[in-house]
């Protein structure tokens, strides 16, 4: 179907699926229970994990494939953002035209940074990468500023010269991004019993693009183009000397994974229509690297699953503070209690990125193939449970590349 | 006129000369191997025919073009390919994806953004990749790992995948350096397989004598950069001045 073999359309229908009824899947709780606090079903939170998804996605087809380790794809992501936000104040504030222009601008400026830094590969690669990218930050933060608002980011202001679209909305306030008439940040409620399901025009306009994003992925992935890449990755000598030019190839992988970072910018822009440098910051691209790590580098889907992680735990685990933690153990003795609460009080709140670290490390040492690879080996036990030993040979000859 | 034409190719690394004065001419569809001891400058030689390295001076032409300032998979793409010391191959990918790629190289150039390619001619290029691995009798092992290969099956899949591009002129640096003696006879075998089947060119750098009297039809002995003599097979075989250069013999 859609020219993807079965197994891959299956795994399409399936993200599809989770998109689509994420504000179930990730509501698991009622809403005013104690347990709430762990729901991620709230429009701004899965916004952003199917933007970071698409971040990720794009960002897999160059390290996943080529094995080029950008540092700098938050750039492309900052740029993205920028160019929305200018469409918004001067076209109108469809979304459309500012996120074609998003991935059209970003992909310019990876056709640039790209053709400059892969002149080089490995460590300097990514240091070239690192340096534009901080370059850009720096620029857009102060030389920049009449472009991109400098400290205080690019907003919209009531006196913009919108030419295809009012100024002002009748009330006489800055209008909402919308795709012709829905605005972006409309959401429906549902309850049922003691839950409550919001479905957002936002958030159902970013997951239909990135279902789109991951559709385009997986047909890189599988088609020539992507093959030749994986050969680069592979091994350059062999493709130099069986009559390919690796540098037009990875640059291709550059400009698209680019484009990829600039449809997240336009996306996150549509969004919420800002823009700001420190989208572009070092820890921005840092962050990009960590969620393909994570999820798994080179797989189809360990990218997005990377990119959830880390911004569930961003906005959950980071909202746990002590005194819920003191409500958790409050059935334990004083002394246990305040005992157990010191010791988790280091890895919740500000110190997510401490959780983050170990799960990272873990990750890292026992499963380099990241949750993708977690998923399998429980899906082997699974059928090895169920078959005995006849599963073994066939997971032998199973291959795993870019599953 | 051979196909293949080195003239007067010299090569400094420093204070080492390495390539003094060389001149070669490799015949049309004839298997020629270039011999010398260690040091002698064989694969220097084979360096600045593929592009890895460019001579201080002298010209080096096949097919009446020169090949001297032009990138390896320029060189490769005017009919030029070349079997590693070690078999250089695509460890990640699969035996099928492995003969797909030169397939592909050959038919689209050195860059094309096949993004989409249909039904019909994914089937031909597979085609092709399997005629290929049949010739091979490595068909059953098209979905395998290469990187768990042993190393004769990976030589076998490298010389293989430079047979896919149809080469007019194929290198081979010391085919069977490194290998167990039931490989070594498999690869000669292959190769004298391929010489008497395929229209092509072939010049065979070797140490082993076994494998380069095995196959050769033409012989250059190089020492210490320079070309010694070059006459067939049997004439090498008792030459003085080989054996002087190889064992040290004074004659």
């Amino acid at each position: 179907m859609l020219g993807l073999n079965s197994k891959d359309f299956r795994l399409l229908l399936l993200v599809a699926a989770l998109a689509l009824l994420a504000p179930f899947i990730l509501n698991p709780f009622p809403a005013d229970s104690a347990m709430a606090q762990f729901n991620a079903g709230y429009p701004d939170l899965m916004q952003r994990f199917v933007i970071f998804g698409v971040f990720a996605i794009g960002f897999n087809i160059l390290f996943g494939l080529t094995g080029y380790l950008s540092f700098g794809h938050a750039a492309f992501l900052g740029v993205g953002s920028y160019s929305a936000v200018w469409m918004f104040k001067l076209l109108s504030m469809n979304v459309i035209p500012a996120i074609l222009l998003a991935v059209i601008t970003a992909g310019l400026f990876a056709l640039l940074i790209g053709y400059i830094s892969l002149r080089r590969s490995g460590i300097y690669f990514a240091i070239l990468t690192l340096a534009f990218a901080q370059m850009s930050y720096a620029l857009a933060y102060s030389v920049l500023t009449p472009v991109t608002g400098g400290e205080t980011g690019l907003q919209l202001a009531l006196d913009d010269p919108r030419v295809l679209g009012a100024a002002q909305s009748a009330q006489g306030n800055i209008p909402v991004p919308g795709l012709f008439g829905l605005e972006m940040r409309d959401a429906a409620q549902l309850n049922l019993g003691d839950w409550v399901f919001t479905f957002s025009a936002g958030y159902y306009f970013s997951a239909v693009v990135m279902l789109i994003a991951f559709y385009l992925s997986i047909r890189i992935f599988r088609s020539p183009f992507g093959m030749m890449l994986r050969a680069v990755k592979s091994n350059q000598q062999r493709l130099n000397y069986t009559g390919l030019n690796a540098r037009p190839y990875t640059l291709a992988a550059f400009v698209i994974s680019g484009m990829y970072a600039g449809l997240a910018g336009g996306l996150m822009a549509a969004m919420d229509p800002l823009a700001g440098a420190e989208r572009m910051f070092w820890t921005a691209s840092g962050e990009v690297v960590l969620m393909a790590i994570l999820g798994g580098v080179g797989t189809l889907i360990g990218p997005v699953l990377g990119a959830g992680l880390i911004k569930y735990m961003e906005n959950i685990i980071s909202k746990i503070n002590a005194d819920i933690l003191h409500s958790w153990f409050a059935f334990l003795p004083d002394g246990l209690e305040d005992f157990i609460v010191s010791i988790m009080y280091p890895f919740i709140g500000k110190g997510w990125h401490l959780t983050l670290g170990i799960i990272f490390m873990a990750v890292v040492i026992f499963l380099p193939g990241g949750l993708v690879e977690g998923g399998q080996r429980i899906a082997r036990l699974f059928r090895r449970r169920k078959s005995g030993e006849a599963a073994k040979d066939d997971d032998a000859k199973q291959s795993t590349v870019a599953e | 006129m051979g196909i293949l034409e080195v003239k007067n190719v010299n090569k400094r690394f420093g204070g080492l000369q390495a390539l003094g004065d060389v001149n070669l001419s490799v015949e049309e569809n004839k298997v020629h191997a270039i011999i010398g001891p260690n040091g002698a400058g064989k694969s220097t030689l084979l360096n600045c025919l593929v592009g890895k390295l460019i001579p201080d001076t002298g010209s080096v032409m096949f097919d009446g073009q020169s090949v001297l300032g032009r990138k390896p998979y320029e060189i490769n793409q005017m009919g030029i390919s070349r079997v590693f010391q070690t078999p250089e191959i695509f460890g990640d990918l699969t035996v099928l994806e492995n003969m797909m790629i030169p397939i592909f190289a050959k038919r689209d150039g050195a860059f094309r953004m096949h993004a989409i390619e249909s039904a019909e001619q994914e089937k031909s290029i597979i085609d092709q990749a399997m005629a290929m691995l049949e010739d091979l009798n490595m068909a059953d092992k098209r979905d395998f790992h290469t990187a768990s290969m042993s190393r004769g099956d990976k030589r076998r899949l490298e010389i293989g995948m430079c047979l896919a591009q149809k080469p007019r002129l194929l290198l081979l640096d010391e085919p069977t350096a490194g290998m167990a003696r039931a490989d070594t006879n498999a690869t000669i075998d292959l190769l004298k397989e391929i010489r008497d089947t395929r229209d092509i060119t072939i010049a065979i750098i070797e140490h082993d004598m076994h494998v380069v009297f095995s196959l050769a039809e033409r012989i250059t002995v190089l020492a210490q950069g320079t070309p010694l003599v070059e006459d067939t097979p049997d004439k090498i075989k008792g030459h003085p001045k080989v054996r002087e250069a190889y064992l040290g013999e004074a004659t």
